[in-house]
């Protein structure tokens, strides 16, 4: 993986030097909050209901096992010993105290890491596939150039002052697993007569207005890619609604000016800018790449995968739902749920953190992903290993069999910590996954993806989720609204709503209610909720949830 | 007719830890809403948060809550200041913990 070269090491090593004198001069009361907010948001450091939160950036969600042991240490000695994963590849403590946070970031950048554009008006941690370099329908990995647009984007002297927020995610894959349609920029590795290159999508967001990104350029060569990047980031940064935050993302500007117009705008400035990209940082982009030279795979039996598979049905289990097809011969991508039934979803201790650390060291080539639905993955794990990191994983509550199931749940961090939530969503996430735990339903179930917000701003993803439940203060009570049909996939959709919403003791019954709705309906196991819900549509599913039986047991 | 004016505590995060606080009638940042000052009076509501809000190095954010009363003292009107009051409810951490 990408190794930090001095010049990286210097510039976090000055930057935290700073943040430590600007802690120093905030605790002593010669910063005001106010002059002193924006400089702790550029270092990843929020205040939220209960305490200060540190959100520190997982770079295309890749981690060796030395990161993975200092998030534990870290999480123990300043934390209260766990850590919690986000949807966008960040892990953040809950409990920092303020005169600390300079440490805990010394402590990273010790490992390479550290929590800069990770909040503030910037380009923010770039997100990619989290089975980069290992899926089997991968075209190329999209971690070199996630590499490549971080570096061209830290501390980028244009782009400090953004109309706000600004991210972009890459897939390498035809499957898109790192939501390119969701996001301000989302880069699709594609191939066009035998060359390969990307297709922008532009204006994707989530937020009040969830909008499905639109293709700005179906191909792009890739020695172009800076250069169109920067041209798309100029123009937005001069058209961006600086007058109002709710309109200032970048899909609102696709939206007023039109995509056509955007286009020309970036064409003209791509045209300017492009003779300046001397191909320096395409010499880089290859030195990158060396950094993310496959690991070294061999061909060994299988032996004992098959054995294991054949005796153990609790290791069945885990393997049909948590496995995914590798491109190497006899290796398998594992997925770690971190969604225990009735656990916090995306959390975990610095026992199990270590744990991970150990297996990804001794079997995993030293690999650790975070996905951006809140799970572990050990990208390369050879089949042979697997009946031994089942056992490990048991033994620290870390075999959940659920990936991509009822309990595999997104939630955002909601009224339980996050200072701009309307409502819960941990208790929620909780109760569903118990529930249907407690059913054994949800292999029956199968695919179907929940997601939670704990206000509009949609940090849960509930747009995209088969279910969408988002959080709501109605007159004083929590009140949960539901959307239907959305999908994070390729195929991208937001949700419909179904009308108005639960509260927080009738929502857990409407969500029994559809699960029970698609069982009736589908044509049979092998199709899955999401197309149920397309083939027939909203229909049925509001009867479930409001028609006349519905009212009558909840008058009962 | 005016609209009565709800009771109100003034509140925010302790600098260091970022722990919930409030006002008390002698100027002291308590951790307990039981103990906080109500101000029943819309313009004494005002200038106690000016007071606060000047205190800068000791918290941040300072802003004016509803309270209802109580047997014990104030209690929180809204969910919101009910879970700053208790913490979490994932985890027994916060102050839920910090007072057992
Ligand atoms: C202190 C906690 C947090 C704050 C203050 C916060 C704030 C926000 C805000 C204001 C937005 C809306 C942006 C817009 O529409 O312009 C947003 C969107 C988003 N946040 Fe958070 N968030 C927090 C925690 C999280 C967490 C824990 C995650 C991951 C689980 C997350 C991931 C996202 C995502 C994926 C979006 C939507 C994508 C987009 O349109 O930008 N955030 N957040
Ligand atoms: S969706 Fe709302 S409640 Fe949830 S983390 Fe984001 S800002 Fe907070």
């Amino acid at each position: 993986m990408y190794r930090y070269t001095e010049f990286d090491a210097a510039f976090v090593a000055e930057r935290n030097r700073q943040f430590r004198a600007q802690v120093n001069r905030r605790i002593d009361g010669s910063l005001t909050e106010d002059e002193f907010k924006p400089l702790r948001l550029m270092n990843g450091l929020y205040l939220q209901l209960h305490a200060y939160m540190l959100r520190v950036a997982i770079p295309y969600g890749t981690l060796n096992s030395a990161q993975m042991r200092q998030l534990a240490m870290i999480a123990e000695r300043w934390d209260k010993g766990y850590g919690h994963f986000t949807t966008r590849q960040n892990i953040q403590y809950n409990w920092p105290a303020l005169r600390d946070v300079p440490d805990m970031l010394d402590a990273l950048a010790e490992v390479g890491m550290h929590a800069i554009q990770t909040s503030g008006n910037t380009i923010r941690n770039v997100t990619a596939d989290h089975f980069a370099g290992a899926a089997a329908d991968e075209i190329a990995d999209p971690r070199p150039v996630a590499e490549l647009i971080r570096q061209w984007s830290t501390d980028h002297p244009e782009f400090q002052f953004l109309p706000r927020k600004f991210k972009i995610a890459v897939t390498g894959a035809e499957a898109d697993r790192a939501v390119t349609r969701a996001h301000d920029i989302g880069i699709r590795t594609v191939q066009r007569d035998g060359e390969t290159g990307y297709e922008i999508i532009v204006g994707g967001g989530l937020g009040r207005t969830p909008m499905i990104g639109k293709v700005l350029r179906s191909f792009l060569p890739e020695a172009d890619l800076l250069p169109y990047l920067e041209a798309t980031v100029s123009v937005w940064n001069l058209l961006g609604r600086r007058d109002n935050k709710y309109k200032s993302r970048i899909k609102i500007t696709v939206h007023e000016h039109g995509i056509e117009e955007i286009s020309r705008l970036v064409e003209d400035r791509f045209a300017i800018l492009k003779p300046s990209f001397t191909g320096v940082d395409q010499a880089h982009l290859a030195r990158i790449r060396e950094d993310f030279a496959p690991p070294a795979f061999v061909t060994r039996p299988v032996d004992a995968y098959t054995r294991a598979y054949d005796s153990d049905p609790v290791f069945r289990a885990w393997a049909d739902t948590n496995l995914s097809a590798h491109r190497a011969p006899g290796y398998a991508i594992a997925q770690i749920s971190l969604k225990a039934h009735g656990a916090t979803p995306g959390d975990a201790s610095a026992d199990q953190m270590r744990v991970i650390a150990d297996i990804a060291e001794q079997f995993g080539h030293d690999e650790i992903r975070i996905s951006h639905e809140q799970n572990i993955v050990l990208p390369h794990v050879h089949r042979a290993d697997l009946p031994e990191i089942h056992a490990r994983l048991k033994a620290r509550g870390l075999a959940t069999a659920n990936i991509g199931k009822i309990s595999d749940i997104i939630a955002c961090p909601g009224m339980d910590y996050c200072a701009l939530a309307t409502a819960r969503s941990i208790p929620i996430a909780q109760d569903i996954a118990t529930r249907f735990d407690a059913l054994k339903l949800e292999h029956d179930i199968g695919d179907l993806k929940i997601k939670i917000s704990g206000c509009i701003n949609a940090c849960g993803h509930h747009h995209l989720g088969h279910i969408g439940i988002l959080g709501l203060d109605r007159a004083g009570v929590e009140n949960y609204q539901i959307t239907l049909g959305g999908d994070h996939t390729e195929q991208a959709a937001v949700g419909e709503r179904t009308g108005p919403g639960f509260s927080a003791e009738a929502i857990l019954p409407a969500i029994e209610r559809l699960v029970e709705t698609y069982l009736a309906q589908r044509t049979g196991p092998e199709e899955p909720f999401i197309d149920t819900y397309r083939r027939v549509g909203m229909a049925p599913f509001k009867e479930a949830l409001y028609g006349p039986e519905a009212r009558r047991s909840r008058a009962a | 007719m005016t609209r009565r004016f709800t009771p109100k505590v003034v509140t925010g995060n302790a600098l260091l830890e970022g722990d919930v606080v409030y006002l008390t009638v002698d100027d002291q940042w308590t951790r307990d809403l039981a103990a906080a000052e109500v101000l029943d009076d819309e313009a004494h509501a005002q200038l106690r948060l000016l007071d606060a809000q000047a205190r800068q190095n000791e918290i941040v954010g300072a802003y004016l809550a509803d309270v209802k009363p109580g047997a014990a003292g104030p209690e929180p009107a809204h969910f919101r200041e009910a879970f700053r009051m208790r913490g979490p409810s994932n985890y027994a951490h916060g102050k839920q913990a910090d007072t057992r």
